[in-house]
């Protein structure tokens, strides 16, 4: 499996991460390297095996449907890095706003 | 008297309860400590503040009767775990400033025990590595060097900050996360015990989270007793994190202070005899197995045949969760924002600035396997692979109690060397990966030393939810291998 500069740029535009144009050729390599070890897993017959998803053999527990905590909208946009807008500017629990750019003209 | 930073946790509770010494003045002994040794950058924020402030509070339980497992331990934090108003940064640039508002529940249930926190310590960002250079904060310097060499070593990673911290005696237990050995391969490389749980036995709530289904924290310290201590106030079931096992945490400590192995079955597993591995180590894996024989156990050769392709498996199912989980940071709620001129083009500026190399690298790799037309040929058939893993340690298990293994294929490397290409570097974690993809606890016991006087470890893996006899095999190799090396200078 090698993978080209094109592929690499296609992937890397899927993932919303710029990789500047001259690294793609290196990286390409590499990720190329990668899968070329980890090629030698269909040495590995594994028709009949069912794909393990998770490793707990415990059933995982239920909890009651209800809200358990809430009114804490200044916590959540603390660490805005656009900054945060509120709907009552003298009152932050009662919600707000992550600002971004502007998405529709 | 001893110095108070040479005394073990077990050692630090006794002499608190004592009142040889209070909290505040073992906290006030290991913030010097960290003072001393802040050039081996094992923490990317120290809390002296808050440490005391903590050490205080935990006086004042003392006096009133009121002594938790851990009063007045002073522990240091992965800088993966939440902690409520102190930076938490997990190694990226991209959350460098993060304040989060909220505590993880491991370092909840640490505080209630009494434990006193000095500080947040580095590692590979997001916790992808092996040597701790993937930091953006810089890499950690290893406290160990090779006999007649003064080259720097690496600690090993992800958790090489806490693994270092307490090699260099700094605290006497910190905590880590291990997703393929990031607990195991840095205590190995820093000659401590690090312990890795059953996934599940510690909840991953407010854990900076890389690949879910692998991720688990655990402790680091200088004894295998010390990491049972922290392992009981650790663990527990969490609301929070429904894969945190409903189960009642079973007495650790006591498990760790009880070395009898007889007639207990070690299973060595003829697989994890590879090339490369280091012939010193090789010659310790024999030796921990006659040492463990003469305390009574009994040695059985197991096999565990899909061993070879735990390692490229997982290099399947860790980047493809972390592509996954890493698609948060876009510069919107939290963490750092590059702008652009609309939308897509902030979120791509923001996650090409604030991620390094190596996790772009696993990004691309986890949205490649799992993009249209190569999930089932890349990531269904890893977790097949996954299946026949899971089911060789469960073979395994029913001819052996614990299985005994190398934990790294070499000592500590210099900073720069395996760097050239990235499938060197992964190769470090061959023996830790296969219990991590099979779910399963391991501990990492110093053994010895090489022919450069570094330190090696040895791993024990137990049986799902079987720490305790996990434990007891380690107390065991603990007391018959008798290590008591230390990094000169520390």
């Amino acid at each position: 499996m090698s993978l080209d500069k094109d592929t690499v740029a296609r992937i890397a535009r899927l993932a919303r991460l710029k990789v500047p144009e001259e690294e793609l050729g290196a990286l390409a390599g590499e990720l190329s390297g990668i899968f070329a070890w980890i090629e030698q897993l269909n040495e590995v017959d594994t028709k009949n095996v069912e794909p393990l998803s998770s490793v707990s053999d415990v059933t995982l527990p239920m909890r009651a449907d209800k809200v358990t905590d809430g009114g804490i909208a200044a916590k959540i946009l603390a660490n805005a890095p656009g900054g945060a807008v509120y709907i009552e500017p003298g009152d932050k629990n009662a919600g707000g706003f992550f600002t971004v750019p502007k998405v529709v003209e | 008297m001893t110095a108070l930073t040479d005394l073990t946790v077990a050692q630090l509770s006794v002499a608190m309860a004592k009142k040889e010494a209070s909290a505040v003045e073992v906290a006030d002994a290991h913030l010097k400590k960290l003072d001393e040794h802040r050039a081996l950058n094992a923490f990317i924020t120290e809390t002296p503040d808050k440490a005391r402030e903590m050490a205080k509070a935990s006086d004042a339980r003392r006096a009133k009767g009121e002594a938790g497992l851990l009063e007045g331990v002073p522990l240091a934090i992965k800088d993966l775990f939440c902690t409520e108003g102190v930076q938490t940064t997990a190694g990226s640039h991209i959350l460098e400033g993060f304040v989060p508002p909220y505590e993880s529940t491991v370092t909840t249930n640490l505080w209630k025990s009494g434990a006193v926190m000095v500080g947040k310590t580095n590692l590979d960002e997001f916790a992808m590595g092996s040597s701790n250079m993937t930091s953006y904060f810089g890499g950690v310097e290893n406290p160990w060097k090779r006999r007649g060499d003064n080259r720097k070593l690496v600690p090993g990673g992800s958790s090489g900050g806490s693994a270092a911290a307490v090699a260099a005696y700094m605290v006497p237990g910190s905590t880590g996360t291990d997703t393929g050995g990031s607990i195991r391969q840095p205590a190995s490389f820093c000659g401590i015990v690090g312990l890795k749980p059953t996934y599940g036995r510690c909840s991953r709530w407010g854990v900076v989270a890389f690949a879910s289904s692998l991720d688990q924290p655990g402790p680091f310290a200088r004894t295998v007793e010390d990491t049972a201590l922290l392992l009981q106030a650790m663990s527990g079931h969490d609301p929070k994190d429904s894969t945190s096992a409903p189960l009642a945490v079973p007495d650790f400590v006591a498990a760790s202070r009880n070395p009898d192995v007889k007639g207990m079955r070690i299973g060595i597993p003829k697989e994890y005899r590879v090339d490369g591995t280091s012939p010193e180590i090789v010659a310790l894996w024999a030796q921990g197995m006659e040492m463990l024989k003469a305390a009574g156990a009994v040695p059985v050769e197991v096999s565990l045949p899909h061993t070879k392709y735990a390692l490229p498996a997982y290099y399947i199912v860790a980047p493809a969760e972390c592509s996954s989980n890493l698609a948060r940071y876009d510069g919107v709620r939290f963490g750092l924002r590059v702008p652009g001129k609309d939308l897509a083009e902030m979120y791509h500026n923001t996650r090409g600035a604030g991620f390094g190399k190596e996790v772009r690298r696993r990004i691309l790799i986890g949205t490649y396997v799992l993009s249209a037309g190569y999930y089932d040929a890349y990531y269904k058939k890893a977790q097949r692979i996954r299946s026949l893993i899971a089911r060789d340690f469960k073979e395994a298990f029913e001819k052996c109690d614990v299985l005994l293994t190398p934990t790294a294929p070499t000592s500590a490397f210099a900073a720069g060397e395996k760097m050239d290409d990235p499938v060197t570097m992964y190769l470090n974690d061959m023996f830790t990966i296969p219990a991590s993809m099979a779910g399963l606890p391991g501990i990492s016991v110093p053994a010895g030393v090489d022919k450069d006087g570094l330190p090696l470890g040895l791993q024990i893996i137990g049986r799902s939810f079987d720490e305790e006899t996990m434990l007891r095999a380690a107390a065991a190799l603990e007391k018959a291998a008798s290590f008591k090396g230390r990094a000169a200078g520390y």
